[in-house]
């Protein structure tokens, strides 16, 4: 029963951040000082058509109605999945921009995500174990220092050197201008080929944290008087460092995980920016500069969905995981 | 000291001296210095940007404000964040209740492109930059600060204190304050080092104030020049490595920090000393040397 309460709270609490992030987007352009959003209708008067006017009035919130009647509609559009129409990709509706970049960035991201997460905690561990060796002499350091680079500064790194310098990897875009989107051969060798660079820096760039992380974690269950007893009891040391140590060092790890998830996120999209990746962080960077505050909402909404869902999806991994979270719960 | 923390410091404080005096000793930033994106040579040891100005005199400026933002951002995250931590988890009820609920929501919502959208209507410059900074990323210190507000005030003393009929105020500054102050100066590292990626990323984007010079709005020139196009290596090479290494210097502060308020890390070396051999494995427990 109690599991049953505890559950519900936190799908609660899920909502309501649905709520905030959809919130976030109908407060923040009515909050800025100077009304920008008049003098733009102003600047782009006359060279859009008047469909594209109206829908930017409208995601400015330039309309005479009282603000809790625009906010009623505005729940109400969102509700019905209707964010509205993109102008640098008039008259697309923005759900339907938003959606094709957003399984690029997914399969970018999440892909690189895991790996990232599943080297690190390996690696975390290992370190740990050796803490006093050659490799956790010179690891650590070397990935704090990785890390330190900005993503997308690694990415341009990657792209000057690996692409262009060496030109074992193409540069730009997710898939080949010859190819067509498909379930093709051509296509998927393609969009591989054009995923290895990013992936690999979005790698590059985050397992350190992760080993860091999990190294911290696991140095702290090192110390715990249960593992003296293992070794006592003479367990062997490689079940020691796996079964006993790796796995209660997981846990906080994959508690950051979800929390993390919305950090790489943003650097995923700085990463997308170098690449000219087809995903939401070049589309971001697009409707900023277009001013395309329908659009630049949409993404927001849709990353946020996405970053709140991950986020419940290891709460609940981690209760299923861990048996003293579900009695705490 | 340990070797990290002495590493952290040495890089640090070579990067403030830099952004302290460095401007004195190279041109102004701004001037049209030669043809745009030369290769270094001995008149420009780090070549020329896309307009033609020196990147060394752009990267030393630059770091001044790129410092001093990252600082004042920093310094703001953990201000914010100790507010709501500290005084949630010190009053408990009502009160923490709305707190950890704001904390929580914000540790939810994507930072990145929240500041995207708060940053995208707001008149860009360097303060601009440190309030959206701020606003986004306070919720991490408030969470690790009510932690430990929470432990600490179940403590004897603070008991003591409260019976004794200190105002709340006063127990707070007096009686918690000196214990979270090691908390508070990592999480100011932290904080920093969280501000100078996200500072950095926003002007790469281009939602800073173009007209400044910081490393971030250099490595948005860097890439609207068609540096890479070009080959030009120069012009975003050197930035990216300075703001690595300040942030590595950080970093690596504050895990010396850490390694000094946590005792038992200390144990394996002294373990070593006494053996005679590298340690693996369990952290051992030591006998108190006999007198």
């Amino acid at each position: 029963m109690s599991t049953l309460v505890a559950v519900l709270r936190r799908a609660g609490f899920y909502l309501l951040a649905l709520w905030a992030a959809v919130t976030v987007n109908f407060v923040v352009p009515r909050l800025m000082p100077g009304d920008p959003a008049t003098a733009l209708v102003g600047r782009l008067q006359g060279k859009l058509d008047a469909a594209a006017l109206e829908a930017l009035r409208t995601s400015f919130g330039l309309s005479d109605a009282p603000w809790w009647r625009q906010y009623l509609d505005y729940l109400g559009a969102v509700a019905r999945g209707d964010l509205g129409v993109s102008i640098a990709f008039f008259p697309a509706p923005v759900t339907e921009v938003v959606g094709g970049a957003l399984a690029w960035t997914v399969l970018l991201a999440g892909t690189a995500t895991l790996l990232s997460f599943v080297i690190g905690s390996a690696l975390g561990v290992l370190v740990a174990w050796r803490r006093s060796g050659r490799l956790d002499a010179w690891l650590p350091p070397l990935l704090v220092l990785l890390g330190a680079f900005p993503y997308f500064w690694l990415a341009m790194l990657a792209v000057h050197v690996l692409g262009f310098e060496l030109g074992w990897f193409p540069v730009r875009h997710a898939y080949d201008a010859s190819v067509s989107p498909g379930w093709t051969w051509a296509f998927l060798a393609s969009a591989v080929r054009h995923a290895v660079l990013p992936a690999l820096t979005l790698v590059v760039a985050t397992v350190g944290s992760w080993t860091l992380g999990m190294r911290s974690v696991a140095l702290g269950v090192l110390g715990e008087p249960w593992l003296d007893h293992a070794h006592a009891r003479g367990l062997p040391p490689s079940r020691i460092a796996w079964a006993y140590v790796a796995r209660n060092a997981l846990l906080p790890q994959l508690a950051g995980f979800g929390m993390a998830l919305g950090y790489v996120l943003g650097g995923a999209l700085l990463t997308e920016v170098v690449f000219a990746w087809p995903g939401t962080g070049h589309l971001m960077l697009q409707a900023v500069r277009a001013q395309d505050q329908a659009l630049l909402q949409g993404l927001f909404l849709a990353v946020s969905v996405g970053v709140i869902g991950a986020n419940a999806l290891v709460d609940g991994l981690t209760a299923w995981l861990d048996p003293r979270v579900r009695r705490a719960a | 000291m340990s070797r990290t923390l002495r590493l952290g410091l040495t890089l640090v404080g070579a990067i403030v001296l830099l952004a302290v005096v460095g401007p004195a000793l190279v041109g102004d930033p701004d001037a049209l210095v030669a043809r745009p994106l030369e290769p270094p040579s001995a008149a420009h040891w780090l070549g020329t940007t896309g307009q033609g100005q020196d990147v060394l005199a752009q990267l030393v400026w630059g770091a001044r404000t790129t410092l001093r933002v990252s600082v004042l951002a920093g310094a703001a995250m953990v201000g914010l964040g100790a507010l709501v931590g500290v005084a949630g988890g010190y009053l408990r009820g009502g009160a923490d209740r709305v707190g950890s609920l704001l904390t929580q929501l914000f540790l939810v919502l994507p930072g990145l492109p929240l500041m995207v959208v708060v940053a995208a209507w707001l008149p860009p410059g360097p303060s601009t930059i440190a309030v959206v900074l701020a606003l986004t990323g306070w919720a991490w210190n408030a969470r690790v600060l009510r932690a430990a507000t929470l432990a600490l005030r179940e403590r004897d003393f603070v008991r003591a204190a409260e019976l004794a009929g200190e105002p709340g105020w006063r127990v707070v500054a007096l009686e918690l304050g000196p214990h979270l102050l090691p908390l508070l100066g990592a999480a100011l590292v932290g904080a920093t080092v969280y501000a100078l990626g996200a500072q950095v990323g926003l002007e790469f984007l281009g939602l800073g104030d173009l007209d400044a010079v910081t490393w971030g709005t250099s490595l948005y020139w860097a890439s609207n020049d068609a540096a890479l196009l070009t080959g030009s290596w120069w012009t975003f090479v050197p930035t990216g490595v300075l703001v690595a290494l300040t942030g590595s210097g950080l970093t690596l502060i504050q895990m010396g920090l850490d390694e000094l308020a946590h005792p038992r890390l200390r144990a394996v070396r002294e373990a070593e000393a006494r053996t005679g051999r590298r340690w693996t494995g369990v952290t051992p427990v030591l006998e108190r040397p006999r007198d």
